[in-house]
């Protein structure tokens, strides 16, 4: 059973009961699962589901920050202000949601905008992260369009990070895993929007199935264009497939501009040659070089000393006149 | 560019019956028999985060946390180790005119018509290519390993650069496995190699046969009048 609360961009800031919803995102629903060949297809198809960010309704509280590390009790390091508003610095391996401000001066206006974007795992329909990830089932994707890590399965090697088109993950140097935004699947599973999502007291950030969120996000564009900003906008990159986290953007022409959203973010062409024809070629070489040998070895005559040899070596010893053949 | 491989220290010929030419000293085999294991270590480790098909192999390091965090370990006491070899084996595998034309009749030598090869001195032109390439792969693997070590240096460069040094790194693991392959192979088609960097010896028809050049600089010196062509 879907969840029936989704459809409604507001239930996650409601109460929605949990009683007689079937817990859902387990083995049955992935779609991906990195390092694996041959995984079989999901049980079931999920209504895919998006988080929507509307930077033109955020007050820059860091509300969704509090509750990001209140629901995944993690304890972020307390750390010096060195002049602008957002902390931590970065985000870190405690840190999965960050409020980024940019003060832009708007060259038609004149005007200061202050620019806050809540930076974070997009959740991409094709995550970079997923393809670097050389860890069987350490990172998932599931039907509902939610990518997750799974810690157990994580090495700490770092590919993620070098995979993602958004520079997002972060590996903890504690306990050397991965750790990135979970879209709250843990609450989603379970018929909860995410925590960021219940805790933003503008509704700047709404959950739902991805068409309604499409939809809602539709209705505030046209509120925007009608006050003026007429370059208001969807992000919901096709570069990397669409993603499961979008943004209202005053400036959609302009992503850069809020903390260098990535204009056209896109899988490395690297990354993809990497994880393309060097790992297929590259294995395949190796295998090829390895048999050729091994069958050369069996059945090529070896190259042995024969007893000529060492009679034209002894003789040479024998007759040998100190420098005369050198 | 000298015509002459110089040989190496410790390279004679104890005459007697058989005869005992001494190729590998105790510490250059030592050396290299450490950089033997470290290398197959690097190669299990690193193939298991190279291809989903080879995971299984970081069984071998204790689960893929631990493959994660000795990889780069190994590969530090690899270079250093690796570095001994190459100050052990630089001088003879200089490039000469005669490697190349040893080069130019490399067929024969598949073909196994090794007697109408150009006289080898003590590497020939196949070994010196594998030296070589060792030496610059390792280099590069070395220095892309830094970048894309994430403990401990991945503050140190921009993601889109980490980027470039992991696929560098891979190719050139591919290219250092393949080089490796031809030299484990080598040295098994080569009747008595192996047994050479056990022992440290070889017969006088081995000699002869493989690397005739340096057997007739040691024939040299054995024969009484200590000339020192060659000798290092």
């Amino acid at each position: 059973m879907d969840n029936p609360y989704l459809h409604n961009p507001d239930a996650a800031a409601k109460n929605p009961p949990t009683r007689g919803f079937t817990e859902n995102l387990g083995l049955g629903d992935l779609v991906r699962r990195s390092a694996t060949e041959n995984l079989p297809p999901p049980k079931r198809e999920l209504t895919p589901v998006a988080k929507l960010i509307d930077v033109s309704k955020c007050i820059g509280c860091k509300a969704c920050q509090s509750a990001c590390i209140e629901w995944n009790d993690t304890t972020p390091a307390i750390e010096e202000n060195v002049g602008t508003y957002m902390n931590p610095h970065d985000l870190t391996p405690e840190m999965f949601t960050l409020m980024r401000f940019t003060e832009w001066v708007n060259p038609e206006t004149e005007n200061l905008e202050w620019l806050i974007r809540k930076d974070g795992c997009m959740h991409c329909a094709d995550p970079g992260c997923l393809k670097a990830c050389p860890s069987p089932g350490a990172i998932v994707q599931y039907s509902n369009g939610i990518v997750d890590f799974i810690h157990e399965n994580c090495i700490g090697c770092g590919y993620c990070i070098k995979g993602c088109p958004f520079n997002i993950p972060r590996v903890s140097r504690a306990d050397h895993r991965a750790y990135k935004c979970t879209l709250c699947s843990d609450r989603v599973a379970v018929g909860q929007g995410p925590a960021c999502a219940k805790a933003c007291p503008t509704q700047a950030i709404v959950f739902g199935t991805k068409d309604d969120m499409k939809k809602h996000a539709a209705g505030r564009i046209a509120d925007l264009k009608s006050r003026g900003y007429e370059n208001a906008g969807l992000y919901d990159p096709e570069g990397v497939g669409g993603t499961h986290v979008m943004y209202v953007l005053h400036h959609a022409d302009k992503p850069h501009i809020y903390s260098d959203l990535p204009d056209n973010p896109v899988i490395s062409p690297i990354v993809l040659a990497w994880k393309g024809v060097t790992k297929t070629a590259g294995l395949a070489a190796m295998g090829l070089g390895a048999a050729v040998a091994v069958l050369h070895g069996l059945f090529a005559r070896a190259n042995r000393v024969t007893a000529e040899d060492e009679a034209n070596a002894r003789r040479a010893l024998r007759d040998d006149v100190p420098g005369d053949r050198i | 560019m000298s015509d002459i491989t110089p040989i190496e220290r410790g390279d004679a010929i104890t005459p007697g019956e058989p005869p005992v030419v001494h190729r590998y000293r105790l510490e250059t085999r030592i050396n290299h028999w450490i950089n033997a294991v470290a290398m197959t270590l690097m190669v299990l480790s690193g193939l298991s985060m190279f291809h989903p098909s080879l995971f299984f192999l970081t069984v071998l390091f204790g689960g893929g946390q631990n493959t994660r965090a000795i990889h780069p370990w190994i590969g530090v006491f690899l270079v250093l180790s690796f570095i001994l070899l190459v100050t052990q084996f630089w001088r003879a595998n200089l490039w000469n005119r005669s490697d190349t034309a040893w080069v130019a009749h490399s067929g024969d030598l598949v073909l196994g018509h090794e007697e109408k090869m150009p006289e080898a001195g003590k590497y020939n032109a196949g070994q010196k290519f594998i030296f070589w390439a060792m030496v610059i792969l390792i280099s590069v693997l070395f220095a892309t390993g830094i970048v894309i070590w994430n403990q401990y240096f991945s503050d140190l460069t921009g993601i889109e650069f980490q980027r470039f040094a992991v696929l560098v790194h891979s190719v050139a693991a591919v290219g250092a496995i393949g080089v490796l392959i031809l030299h484990v192979y080598a040295a098994i088609w080569v009747r008595g190699s192996f047994h050479a960097m056990i022992s440290g010896s070889v017969s006088a028809g081995w000699a002869w046969r493989h690397h005739r050049k340096w057997f007739r600089q040691l024939a040299a010196l054995a024969g009484g009048e200590q000339k020192r062509s060659g000798v290092q």
